[in-house]
């Protein structure tokens, strides 16, 4: 059996920022929370997909809302376990493990420590492998398995028991109530059997995460780039190479968008790039051209330390690398490219695969 | 006449500049730093009133820029037991102090907390009412633990600084009117973690600050120099030194921004590159508006984890004492150098080691500076490439650093700056003003105060331009509480982020105002 213990964490929430594509929100909180909770329950249990057999329960745990809140109003630390048991008590059943729906960002940490506090295992395995905004932006969600059941919880006390009639009800009713509750609340959602997971769950995600960001910390410790590294390992490619002159942030419909413009170093100079978000990083243009889209993803990292870098982040003078690394492949067919595709955020493109634009580039 | 004292204490050499009422150099001088820090502070102010021959009476100015607080904190030296008490309860208690804090740095303040009711939600609604008798508990209990300052810390205190006043007045109750207390919306922006443990840092150092503070106050008073003092803060400001003594953590790596706003002076330029040689590295900065740009990067203070906001630097292995090697055939400057020994070890000064300078001095590129004749020994295809190669690190630093395409305006500061050629690629013009070995003891002497505000605001009741208004006034206030003159007032930074993930107007505002000395 393998086990995650606290250095893992850091791994894994440097990772998890890499693939947030952007967004996601700074893992520091989580981690801190999932490292206090190792220490004191002991580690925690990681089992892949395959061992669980098909009728067993997983409840995802996840926090929702401003992550940049939770930076100030820190959790209570009880609220992950009781929207946990709530959603249990409401099934009468108990779950056999935990899991994350979001790899990027600080929702990779979270369903850890709600693991470790709970002494279930975790699977390796998450329902987006990346970051997105909405929670209907899952693979369950496009599979057609249903949000709800879902409880959300506040650091008071008050647990919210929902359920809907689709997926984008359930956004809109946690959202509202995450609002009231201070604009940021922890979330039990999206429970699935082993059978549903083995069929629409995105594997070995949390190894992943952990995977890159080893690769970067080790890097950091010998003072080399760790960028061709992660390439290999997430089959991404090295999009542009460059320094930011400029940040553009709205808010447009609620979400912030935004741009940010980059002008090209070494081998880039002399072009630009152009990268637009909402939340996470959207579309990747190189010299008017688009050079990666969602649902791949696209992530900005420091050039010097190699350090990802989350659109609430981007500065002007930044020196940044632009990688971009290919989706999982549920999210390429047409109802995957419907859910998350360039066009649902309101771009007049269709999908391309980000390996079709860089062979396409390569061939001028 | 009325003069003003600039001193800034490195890690190699004490700077001290006087400067009349205009800003023009009356005296200057470099001195070793000592151990202790104030002895070499002592034989600056010494040697440059000397110099000057003014009298020291008419010093009405006297600026600081010291290490004494970086080295306590990396040292682990002369440090207060702290106890802190945290208002955010029921939210909070998932991440309690001291997470992630080195183990040394923890017994060396016998850390202890109470985490209590209270705290704000982000626009300002309490997560739950302070319990004034629940307070005088938590008090208790800490002054059993025998803590000898208290850092006080509050979710959204940025927003609301109420619930921290209330633990104040409840600490000089129960522990004395002059026991320290450290307010966490003093000294940090949003972030209660990394505020919170830069309040924890401060109230551990304030007794050295005191003492050390108070001994620059000696110093001066023993030379006849009755004069306002003010301690530079790593944004480049002043802090009058009674206000230094209760925040001396706001003080922590000002070294380099003191140099960078030299350069900014001393240049009349406030768009530039600033490359700031110095014996061992070489410090890369831009300026912006006339003040350093800062780094992204979460700075780590002796290992905790702190949100101040350092100059954004790249910093290099070459100085003026970099050692000179051949290897096969290309020649590599540093990272090694002689440091401080370079008056004796230099080829030009006597010495037998080939230096950056002897390779600069015997090209011809550094002014007349010891004995040329002494570096006859040197291959003219050493001198030739080494320069070459000088020359290709620094122009590399400047691309790095710069933010567009066009060629840019570089300063050159400190002592080394005879290594750099007058022209550089991606160099609009290379500026090596007078006095560049002494910038950041001017950076001192010129600097201003500010004043700023950090908070989250709901731009949709009020409007955006309404918000704005406020807290640039707000900012402005501070800057002019902090000793600024107001009608020299103005805001050099506003930074407007929109929080993701909130279909809500919630924006993050921080605003900066600073103005010159009353």
């Amino acid at each position: 059996m393998e086990y995650l213990e606290e250095r893992d964490l850091d791994y894994i929430a440097i990772g998890a920022a890499v693939l947030g594509a952007g967004g996601g929100g700074d893992p520091y909180v989580g981690k801190l929370m999932a490292k206090a909770a190792i220490r004191k329950h002991g580690k925690v249990p990681l089992i892949k997909v395959d061992d669980l057999t098909d009728e067993q329960l997983i409840i995802p745990s996840a926090m929702m809302g401003a992550p940049a809140v939770m930076l100030e109003k820190l959790p209570n630390g009880g609220e992950p376990e009781a929207a946990f048991r709530a959603l249990e008590t409401h099934l009468g059943k108990k779950a056999d493990a935990v899991m994350s729906i979001e790899a990027g960002g600080i929702n990779s940490c979270i369903p850890i420590y709600t693991a470790a506090c709970l002494g279930l295992p975790i699977v390796d395995a998450d329902s987006m492998g990346r970051a997105f905004p909405e929670l209907p932006m899952t693979t369950f969600g496009v599979a057609g398995l249903p949000a709800t059941p879902m409880v959300v919880c506040d650091e008071k006390g008050n647990k919210l028991l929902i359920e809907t009639v689709s997926n984008d009800w359930s956004e809109t009713l946690a959202r509202t109530a995450t609002i009231a509750m201070g604009l940021a609340s922890m979330i039990s959602i999206y429970c699935v059997t082993g059978k549903e997971l083995k069929d629409y769950g995105v594997r070995g995600t949390i190894s992943l995460a952990r995977e890159i960001g080893r690769i970067i910390l080790e890097a950091h410790a010998l003072k080399e780039s760790p960028i061709q590294s992660i390439l290999e390992l997430t089959n991404g490619f090295l999009l542009f190479e460059g320094k930011i002159m400029d940040v553009q942030r709205n808010l447009t419909s609620g979400f912030v968008r935004g741009s940010v413009m980059i002008e090209g170093i070494e081998s880039d100079k002399g072009s630009s790039f152009e990268m637009q978000f909402q939340n996470e990083n959207l579309v990747g243009w190189k010299n008017g051209k688009p050079a990666a889209m969602t649902p791949d993803l696209i992530t900005v990292m420091d050039r010097e330390t190699g350090n990802p870098i989350t659109t609430e982040n981007l500065k002007y003078g930044q020196r940044v690398m632009v990688i971009g690394m290919p989706c999982d492949p549920f999210w390429r067919t047409d109802a995957g490219i419907a859910q998350v595709g360039p066009r649902y955020f309101a771009y007049d493109l269709d999908y391309v695969p980000i390996e079709k634009l860089a062979q396409a580039k390569e061939q001028g | 006449m009325h003069y003003r004292l600039g001193i800034d204490v490195g890690g190699t050499n004490t700077d001290a500049v006087i400067m009349d009422i205009e800003h023009a150099v009356i005296a200057k001088c470099k001195e070793a730093t000592t151990l202790d820090v104030s002895t070499g502070i002592k034989n600056a102010v010494a040697h440059v009133l000397r110099t000057s021959g003014i009298d020291p009476s008419l010093i009405k100015h006297a600026m600081l820029g010291t290490t004494h607080a970086t080295n306590a904190v990396i040292e682990r030296k002369g440090l207060l037991k702290v106890g802190v008490i945290r208002l955010s309860s029921p939210s909070g208690h998932g991440i309690p102090p001291f997470m992630e804090w080195p183990e040394d740095m923890m017994d060396a303040i016998a850390s202890s907390y109470v985490i209590v009711k209270g705290g704000y939600e982000y626009n300002g609604a309490l997560i739950s009412a302070p319990d004034r008798d629940e307070i005088r508990g938590a008090l208790v209990q800490l002054k059993m633990k025998g803590i000898e300052s208290l850092a006080v810390s509050c979710a959204f205190a940025p927003v609301n600084s109420e619930q921290e006043e209330l633990v104040q007045e409840l600490a000089q109750e129960i522990l004395g009117p002059e026991f320290p207390v450290t307010l966490s919306h003093l000294i940090g922006s949003i972030g209660l973690v990394e505020r919170e443990n830069a309040a924890i840092l401060n109230a551990a150092i304030r007794k050295l600050a005191e003492t050390a503070y108070g001994s620059f106050q000696n110093i001066l008073l023993d030379h006849g120099i009755d004069a306002d003092l003010f301690i530079t803060q790593n944004d480049g400001t002043l802090m009058s030194i009674d206000y230094a003594k209760q925040f001396p953590v706001l003080t922590i790596a000002s070294g380099p921004t003191n140099s960078l706003r030299g350069a900014a002076f001393l240049s009349r330029k406030l768009e530039a590159i600033v490359i700031d040689v110095g014996g061992t590295t070489t410090d890369v900065g831009v300026l912006r508006k006339g003040f350093p740009r800062e780094s992204t990067a979460a700075a780590e203070v002796g290992g905790v984890r702190t949100n101040f906001r350092m100059p954004d630097l790249i910093t290099l292995g070459l100085g003026g004492g970099s050692l000179v090697r051949e290897h096969n055939d290309a020649v590599r400057i540093g990272p090694q150098s002689v440091g401080y020994r370079i008056h004796t070890e230099a080829l030009i000064f006597g010495g037998s080691t080939v230096t950056a300078t002897d390779i600069a001095v015997a090209a011809g590129i550094a002014p007349p500076l010891g004995d040329s004749t002494l570096t006859s020994g040197i291959p003219s295809a050493v001198v030739k490439r080494g320069v070459a190669e000088i020359q290709a690190m620094i122009e590399k630093l400047i691309d790095k650093m710069k933010t567009s395409s066009e060629d840019v305006t570089v300063i050159v500061v400190g002592g080394g700056s005879i290594l750099v050629p007058d022209r550089l690629k991606g160099a609009s013009e290379v500026i090596k003003p007078e006095h560049f070995e002494v910038a950041n003891a001017i950076g001192a002497a010129i600097a201003q105060v500010s004043g700023s505000v950090d908070g989250v605001y709901d731009v949709s009741t009020l409007g955006r331009e309404a918000v704005i208004a406020m807290v640039k006034d707000a900012a402005a206030d501070e800057a002019v509480k902090a000793g600024a003159d107001p009608a020299s007032v103005e805001v050099v930074e506003i930074e407007e982020i929109p929080l993701a993930y909130l279909p809500s107007n919630a924006v993050r505002f921080r605003v900066k105002a600073v103005g010159n000395i009353k």
